[in-house]
């Protein structure tokens, strides 16, 4: 195949007697076949990679769907029964993984919109570049190596016990710089105008910030924040080394174990009596069903709430 | 998506007078409102530094000790024993897998990232290439908990067909030798999963970057008589190669550092298990073995082991998300 900058540049003569002469030499049947060939290839890639994504939905909806319409799913825990046993619910877990996301986000969300107005509406010079890189090396940490270091810090130095509030230390870390991140590609998003505008009304810049750039752009950053929880919410890794699972309802942050959705998976994977097996695929189905509805509201605020420009 | 791919690309577009947002100080007025917000602003700023920072340091001041009681070579023993009293243990085959899993996994999910960011910006039809785009990202919202679940159980046993054949072919080949592991539980299974997991985070970068191709350039190709796959591989591809490979890179710092999936798929070998190359094998990657003993942190000698382990995958993943920034923080400098 001729590429543009080995083959001879089209002359004027050629042009003038009609002739294909081009970068790309003739268009001969080579061309046109492989030009089908790289269509089909790139629409046979994406229906290749539709099927885990359906595959991966069709098990957790047909092995764990029914738990969701059981009767004490949405209101029991597991307390008191047994692998052997079918019933009781996920309540208690539920309530784990939703108290921990809230406290998670209640920590994260201040510190990312704040590092993140820094960024975009103060920075400047080394210490800017330096927080922008931090943060980049922040969104690659495994949340293995973040619950390592929080339980180097409570554990190990502090001396206390592996509790939620530990696992929520560990999971703020992996929000942050979701929250960064895409809180400061919506406030890039704001017209300078609007600033200018405000400023030459005498506005001072924090009021500016807080009044009008902020709610300029709230609906991208709400957005962020779902998807920043929906990935908190799915982490099991902190949850392994912090935050033991236990069958009862526990609420307290700071004492006892409190049971999560991806630890009441973790608990039972190995089971292999039904009723146990389909409990795994009920809380399965539950923790994706959370994150779905995480990721959907915040594509739907992206979408209806967009900047109109 | 900056929410997958924690990068963002709308710095890279100068809006339409040619000027980028207001930086700096230059607006404020000095007031104490002024002073106060800013000061807050510098300190998250400040405290995310400090964060990634005592990270290190942690690991680091308390992976010490615990290294210098070790009796093997930590580098190069595949030894793991943190119980007795000659404290051993090497890090040999964490490395070996982890690097083979995630390897593997890129080899399929950059051609595929690449052809399905391909599709979505250059070939769907107006009305597919948004829902794709959404759908696809939705591979990054299944929680790696489900992965490993459907990894191990639906999707595991119908690979053992090609574990078959690749052995019968290629078993001479250490890479390929046959090992007695279930199917379901091979470091190829870890690979093909991992490369789905990390399909999102390829595809959502190079989506980006594709869809920046100077929209001159393309015309320019099809005006020369390219075909459409013409145009694409003389502008669209040549323009978006560093993106791709940070995408790439991106990705294999999360394939690095996936532990749940891992966890659950992998069968663990007992220790002592002769060393083998071959992908077929079971075994544990850094953030795996982490994970599976994470209930037996009794002793800071122990923890001091696992901390070490979990050091080095820090170092690890650094390495290669921060060489993935080089790469596009390079291409803003030419395309400016």
């Amino acid at each position: 195949m001729t590429a543009m900058d080995t083959s001879p540049a089209p002359s004027l003569d050629a042009v003038g007697l009609g002739a294909p002469a081009s970068g790309f030499g003739h268009r001969s049947r080579g061309r046109a076949v492989r030009n089908q060939v790289a269509r089909a290839v790139m629409w046979t890639a994406f229906a290749i990679a539709m099927v885990p994504l359906a595959w991966i939905l069709w098990s957790v909806v047909s092995k764990g769907g029914q738990m969701l319409f059981g009767s004490s799913w949405w209101t029991n825990s597991q307390r008191g029964i047994t692998n052997r046993v079918v019933g009781g619910g996920a309540v208690h877990a539920i309530q784990g993984t939703l108290i921990q996301g809230l406290v998670t986000g209640l920590i994260a969300v201040p510190i990312g919109v704040m590092t993140a107005i820094y960024l975009v509406e103060f920075g400047r010079g080394r210490l800017a570049k330096a927080v922008s890189f931090m943060v980049d090396i922040l969104t690659g940490i495994p949340s293995i190596v973040a619950a390592l270091f929080i339980y180097a810090v409570w554990v190990t130095t502090f001396g206390f016990q592996r509790v939620a509030f530990a696992v929520c230390l560990a999971l703020v870390l992996l929000m942050i710089p979701v929250v960064v991140r895409s809180t400061e590609e919506m406030l890039k998003l704001v017209p300078n105008e609007l600033r200018e505008a405000a400023y030459a009304l005498g506005v001072p810049k924090w009021k500016t910030i807080m009044r009008v750039v902020l709610p300029t752009a709230f609906a991208g950053i709400i957005t962020g924040i779902l998807l920043g929880l929906a990935r908190v919410m799915g982490e099991t890794a902190p949850l392994l080394i912090l935050g033991p699972y236990t069958k009862n309802i526990a609420t307290n942050l700071f004492g006892g174990l409190m049971p999560t959705l991806p630890t009441m998976i973790n608990q039972d994977r190995t089971e292999v009596l039904q009723p146990a097996v389909d409990r795994v695929w009920g809380a399965a189905a539950t923790l994706i069903l959370i994150i779905l509805v995480l990721n959907v509201a915040g594509r739907l605020i992206a979408r209806f709430g967009k900047l109109k420009s | 998506m900056p929410s997958i791919t924690g990068v963002s690309t709308v710095d890279e577009l100068p809006d339409p007078e040619g000027h980028g947002p207001l930086q700096g100080d230059g607006a404020s007025t000095g007031r104490l409102g002024d002073r106060l917000f800013g000061g807050a602003a510098r300190g998250a700023g400040l405290l995310v530094i400090a964060l990634v920072t005592l990270i290190a340091v942690f690991l680091l001041s308390q992976a010490l000790p615990a290294l210098a009681k070790n009796k093997v070579n930590f580098l190069t023993s595949t030894k793991w024993n943190v119980d007795g009293t000659p404290l051993q243990f090497g890090i040999a085959n964490l490395l070996w897998v982890t690097v083979l899993s995630s390897a593997i996994a890129m080899l399929i999910a950059v051609p595929f990232g690449v052809g399905v960011a391909l599709f979505i910006t250059q070939y769907a039809p107006r009305w597919l290439s948004r829902p794709a785009a959404s759908l696809v990202d939705l591979l990054a919202a299944v929680p790696s908990i489900v992965y490993g679940l459907w990894g191990l159980q639906v999707f595991g046993p119908h690979i053992g067909g090609v574990q078959a054949v690749l052995e019968k072919l290629f078993g001479w080949f250490p890479l390929f030798k046959s090992t007695g592991i279930g199917a379901a539980s091979t470091i190829l299974t870890v690979a093909v999963v991992l490369s789905i997991m990390v399909l999102p985070i390829v595809t959502a970068l190079s989506r980006d970057v594709f869809d920046q191709t100077p929209i001159t350039h393309k015309e320019g190709a099809l005006a020369l008589g390219a075909t459409k796959w013409e145009m694409i591989r003389t502008a669209v591809l040549p323009f978006g190669k560093p993106g791709v490979i940070s995408a790439s890179m991106l990705g294999l710092g999360r394939a690095l550092g996936e532990t749940v999936a891992v966890m659950i798929i992998l069968s663990a070998l007992a220790d002592g298990a002769s060393w083998s190359w071959s992908m077929f094998n079971g075994g544990e990657t850094f953030a795996s073995k982490i994970a599976n003993n994470a209930a037996e942190f009794d002793s800071p000698q122990k923890a001091g082991a696992f901390l070490a382990a979990g050091l080095v995958l820090f170092l690890l993943t650094f390495v290669v998300n921060a060489i993935a920034r080089i790469v596009i923080e390079r291409r803003k400098a030419f395309s400016e």
